[in-house]
């Protein structure tokens, strides 16, 4: 049976991975190599690296990044922030990442989700919502959660896949750094309506919220950043928690 | 020389990082020359059945490949290196594929999510050497949306459930194919590898 996957996320700033709540209060939390190292050791089915670098000539140093992790840690690997052209996922992509993750510049320009599919295949182009409840639907938003956009997060994933995206990343902006669990509804919601995989981001820091994500929210990955970084618990805390759950997850 | 041939395929990195860790000597080439001449062809996957059938084709490799296949040259296809060597496949009917092994390559039909993306579990059907480190019931990481389906039951070495069972791996005499990545299955995955450079 398909393993329910838990993807450890680092977001990156000039090279190292730092940690932080809602861009405020960022603190250096180490080497990105190391990190994935000991994800990877704790049994974490993916890495995601988002690339918070503000300045536009620091970005390259991601590429370097992307490098080092991919020819010493052997499982798939995401890397978002930043990708705007065909040109940088090519360039994400030769460097050793496995997918890589949009989220503004697919709003701006959808035509870049199908050019992707079609050029590096569907399951290279993983989409990024950011998603904020409003009354009872929930709106997309860009820029780092900063932009209000009038697209409705239903409709936007399911266009997504029409356009040849492989993979949906569902961030609830209103339950990001709460750890009170995943914004299940709309996990739910986007997991139903689309026929590719939904990982489930935002709000998961304790043991049971991964497993609600998986069971009422019917994700097909859980994301999580900080929960690993503070040591709260490891992956493989994780999925024998899971197991025990009944959760297919590999051990 | 192993030689990892290049047909544009998406995966080429992470093949050649893994080969890299595992320290051998080998080439990444296009060349009829190269295929010739090497001791052993690696076929990495991910893309398109028709359009790698096309690339191949227009570089002249589909003989050379077919020939060092049948000259018991050791060959290790991986997902789209798999489904190469069937008949034909419902990714782009009415291309040829290489043949070399009978069967087709379908799609997957149901209820399930597609692309099937993942780590799922292999069931051995019989022993490999190449598969002595892994397990029964290992996870091995799965990316695509076609399976195969030989006509020969017996070259079936491993088997994973997704929807139905569906066959996750080959083996005939220099022949291993499987459809899942042994370079993105971590170092049980590596290892696979390692014993196909090092036999």
């Amino acid at each position: 049976m398909l393993a329910k996957r838990i993807i450890s996320c680092m977001d990156v700033d000039a090279g190292r991975v730092v940690k932080g709540v809602k861009f405020v209060n960022i603190q250096d939390v180490g080497d990105p190599v190391v990190l994935a190292k000991e994800y990877n050791n704790q049994g974490a089915d993916e890495l995601v690296f988002l690339d918070i670098t503000a300045s536009h000539e620091k970005r390259k140093i991601m590429i370097d990044v992307v490098q080092n992790v991919a020819s010493q840690v052997f499982i798939p690997l995401t890397v978002g922030g930043g990708i705007r052209t065909i040109e940088d996922m090519k360039r994400l992509l030769n460097a050793g990442a496995d997918k890589v993750s949009l989220n503004t510049a697919a709003v701006e320009n959808p035509d870049l989700i199908s050019q992707g599919a079609s050029q590096f295949g569907s399951q290279c182009i993983v989409i990024a919502i950011d998603a904020q409840k409003k009354g009872k639907s929930w709106t997309v938003y860009t820029h780092g959660g900063r932009t209000e956009t009038k697209k409705d997060v239903i409709a936007w994933a399911k266009e997504v896949e029409k356009l040849g995206a492989g993979e949906i990343l569902l961030t609830s902006m209103d339950k990001d750094g709460t750890k009170d669990g995943c914004d299940i509804e709309l996990t739910k919601k986007v997991s139903e309506h689309v026929s590719i995989p939904v990982i489930a981001s935002g709000g998961i820091g304790e043991l049971d919220n991964f497993v609600d994500a998986f069971t009422k929210g019917k994700a097909d990955a859980a994301l999580a950043a900080s929960i690993f970084h503070y040591k709260n618990y490891t992956v493989s805390e994780i999925k024998h928690y899971l197991h025990k759950k009944g959760i297919c997850v590999r051990q | 020389m192993i030689v990892v041939v290049d047909y544009g395929s998406g995966n080429m990195k992470s093949v050649m990082n893994a080969l890299d860790a595992l320290l051998v000597d080998y080439m990444i080439s296009d060349n009829v020359e190269d295929i010739k001449q090497a001791d052993k062809i690696i076929l990495p996957g991910v893309g398109h059945f028709g359009h790698a059938m096309n690339t191949l084709k227009e570089k002249n490799l589909i003989v050379p490949i077919k020939e060092a296949i049948k000259e018991g040259k050791p060959y290790l296809g991986i997902c789209l290196g798999l489904q190469l060597l069937f008949e034909s496949s419902e990714e782009a009917p009415g291309v040829n594929g290489l043949g070399i092994l009978k069967g087709s390559v379908i799609r997957f039909k149901g209820k399930m999510k597609i692309p099937h993306m993942g780590w799922n579990s292999i069931e051995k059907k019989k022993e490999h050497s190449f598969l002595k480190d892994i397990s029964n019931g290992t996870y091995l990481y799965f990316v695509h949306s076609y399976f195969v389906v030989p006509q020969e039951k017996e070259i079936t070495l491993t088997t994973t459930d997704y929807g139905k069972s569906f066959v996750s791996a080959i083996a005939t005499e220099n022949i291993f194919a499987c459809q899942f990545h042994p370079e993105k299955s971590g170092q049980l995955g590596i290892s696979l590898l390692r014993r196909f450079c090092e036999e």
